[in-house]
């Protein structure tokens, strides 16, 4: 009961393959988040096309993100595109995939609803002054539609690294993995190491996230 | 002379450094309808509010009956059923329905029997010629026919004394006569009122004593509406009464 | 794909989803009074009770439900206390969930205009009738939206209760992988069983905040 493995969290390298894990997840996370960013803002403005076709599809592509947990895409298509297609997609390879087949998704719902809520009267008001199509787009729609998108896909950076926490499931070595590889090293001297290196990882996920989900509240609140 | 209803002494109400209204005195004695009229930001729905005790005030009293109304105080939401307000902006639960908007307050919080309270909504309904709306909802309602119900809803509580702030100032021009119609006939049946208005016709049609606010201090006060419309004393009322002239 | 082999699975699966089914619902109750709660003393302002409340949402929002999942299932036997894995599991996910409501209720009672509770004050409500009556009602229909989202969210999320060997959906997929090694099947099945499980709330709930937007706008 006293030692609870704060030792072990100390002892050798445990701390800093712990934070190497960490990184890892990180990366993953930001490699996905810049990729379903950029696919995001061509997804939104695609969805805001009259084509029937183009939004079917969206609307389904947005419903399977919707209602499939990310592990299954996970599973489907680390150990799927094996079987099917022979495809040998590593496993960070197939993290970022699915990462950015879900964030693209939502990002792109985001970007639609932010051109969609500017209100008709501030095209009709800037085609009045004058303003070019062009030109309003780059100096009336484009600085609101911005304003209203980053604490949004902030948002979706903390939710991102939150659900990194996945990866270690189709093997990845991440902070939870190397934490749990911590305590099975550790067992015999220390076997109730596990509750002082979860509770780590907890404030470790916490320490990451929460200045993150401050910054978008903080931005939002300043750009309403 | 009719006894004092509600007394309001040196009050003082600052926003912050900035002072809303300074050192106001005022005497309503019971069925008197005073009416208050000022430029904009002069402290007139501030003051309203200060009486109903939604705004914390710096110093003075509020009496009603010798007793005092204060935020701060316990017994306020008892003070507060004695006190009905009405506001500019159409106030009523949208989540319930008009007949529930009325009856809620006088249920949960003066416990009354349902069946009673009932009867007298259904009344009050005919009186403002909305009978047969009691089971709609307010988004259902006009500007001008939320605004009556807003009235009922507080007379139900039968107040001792009623608030209306702009009841009026949202309404689009068509509406606003029926809302003050319902006021007029309130006055007739000898109501104590506070009213804030824009409508110079109507105060000076209804109001028993007029008060001219200004920089959050009575400018002018007068006892005979008729006189204080006509010719005003001070300057600032007379500025202020031209605006309304073309 | 062997459609012997998915017959043959059927039942393992159908017995995962009751499972899953059974403890995600009831984690989502959880939440929802984890969430009420949270949200009414944040609100409200209680002393001591809204520091406590501010600290339960920030911590649970801002950590992954595997990592919360690991410490109640792992780390927690280790100071004495042992919790079995469907009470984990739902518990787990009544806490995460109740971090998450908390914030959509507590939006809907802030963003309610001033003047509702005003006018109910001027009725002569005092704090907690105002709360019940007019406020709660309102910040709740108007939260619908977030809580159906909420409502998947935590649902998807229970995909990581395999983790601490509850025989979920996603358990049941990697056993048989694992032993039979017919991925194909075991994971459209894996598929399939997640849409059973969760199209209907979400047909349900878009149909819901149709409803509710019609009545609050339409007539």
């Amino acid at each position: 009961m006293q030692n609870l493995g704060i030792d072990v969290l100390f002892k050798g390298t445990n701390f800093i393959r712990l934070l190497a894990g960490l990184f890892t997840a990180i990366r993953i996370s930001l490699i996905s988040v810049t990729l379903s960013i950029l696919l995001g803002l061509a997804v939104g403005m695609l969805m805001t096309s009259r084509n029937k076709i183009w939004k079917t599809i969206f609307r389904i592509y947005l419903e399977i993100v919707r209602i499939m947990p990310q592990m299954v895409l996970l599973f489907v298509v680390y150990f799927g595109s094996t079987r099917v297609f022979g495809w040998n997609l590593s496993s960070e390879a197939s993290a970022v995939v699915v990462f950015t087949f879900w964030g693209a998704a939502e990002m792109g719902d985001l970007v639609r609803g932010a051109i969609i809520s500017i209100p008709k009267i501030q095209y009709e008001s800037a085609a009045a002054l004058g303003l070019l199509p062009v030109q309003t787009c780059l100096y009336v729609i484009l600085p609101q539609t911005v304003r209203r998108l980053i604490p949004l896909s902030i948002n979706l950076i903390t939710r991102m690294i939150k659900t990194t926490s996945l990866v270690m499931m189709i093997g990845i070595v991440e902070v939870l993995k190397v934490a749990q590889q911590i305590i099975e090293a550790n067992r015999r001297t220390s076997p109730n190491a596990a509750f002082g290196i979860f509770a780590v990882v907890f404030l470790l996920y916490f320490i990451i996230c929460w200045p993150i989900s401050r910054l978008a509240v903080y931005l939002e609140r300043r750009w309403s | 002379m009719e006894q004092t209803l509600l007394k309001v002494q040196h009050l003082q109400k600052n926003f912050g450094e900035k002072v809303i209204l300074k050192d106001l005195n005022l005497e309503v004695r019971k069925g008197e309808v005073i009416v208050i009229i000022g430029p904009s930001g002069c402290g007139k729905s501030t003051f309203l509010r200060c009486l109903n005790a939604l705004e914390e005030i710096q110093s003075g009293e509020v009496l009603l009956d010798g007793k005092p109304v204060r935020k701060e105080l316990k017994s306020v939401s008892t003070m507060r059923q004695k006190i009905g307000m009405v506001f500019q902006s159409y106030d009523l639960f949208p989540h319930k329905t008009i007949l529930e908007n009325i009856l809620l307050a006088p249920i949960k919080v003066q416990k009354r029997d349902r069946r009673d309270v009932e009867e007298e909504a259904l009344n009050l309904l005919a009186k403002v010629g909305l009978a047969d709306r009691g089971d709609d909802y307010p988004r259902q309602l006009s500007g001008g026919q939320k605004q009556r119900i807003a009235v009922v809803r507080a007379l139900i509580m039968h107040p001792e004394i009623l608030l209306l702030d702009e009841i009026t100032a949202a309404l689009d021009p068509e509406m606003v006569h029926e809302v003050l119609e319902v006021v007029l006939s309130l006055a007739d049946k000898g109501s104590t009122m506070l009213i804030v208005t824009h409508e110079m016709a109507f105060a000076k049609a209804i109001a028993d004593r007029v008060l001219f606010l200004e920089h959050g201090e009575i400018a002018e006060e007068s006892n005979s509406p008729k006189d204080f419309f006509e010719k005003p004393v001070t300057e600032r009322a007379r500025q202020f009464l031209r605006s309304f002239e073309y | 794909m062997d459609f012997e082999v998915i017959l043959s699975y059927l039942p393992l699966y159908e017995e995962a989803l009751l499972l899953t089914m059974r403890i995600g619902w009831l984690g989502v109750g959880l939440a929802l009074i984890f969430g009420l709660l949270g949200a009414a003393v944040v609100h409200l302002r209680l002393p001591v009770l809204r520091p406590l409340a501010v600290c339960y949402i920030e911590l649970f929002r801002n950590t992954p439900l595997l990592v919360q999942l690991f410490f109640l299932y792992f780390a927690l036997p280790k100071i004495g206390l042992h919790v079995p894995p469907d009470t984990c599991g739902t518990l787990g996910l009544g806490l995460l969930g109740g971090a998450y409501m908390a914030e959509t209720f507590r939006s809907g009672l802030d963003n309610l205009p001033v003047i509702q509770s005003e006018s109910a004050q001027s009725l002569g409500m005092n704090r907690m009738q105002t709360f019940r009556y007019v406020i709660l009602p309102q910040a709740v229909s108007s939260s619908v939206p977030g809580i159906v989202a909420n409502i998947i969210f935590l649902l998807k999320e229970t995909s990581v209760f395999s983790t601490i060997s509850l025989m979920d959906l996603m358990f049941t997929a990697k056993d048989l992988i694992g032993m039979y090694a017919k991925t194909l099947e075991c994971l459209t099945l894996l598929v399939v069983f997640y849409l059973i499980m969760l199209l209907p709330v979400s047909l349900l709930g878009s149909f819901v905040e149709r409803r509710l937007r019609h009545a609050e706008f339409g007539d």
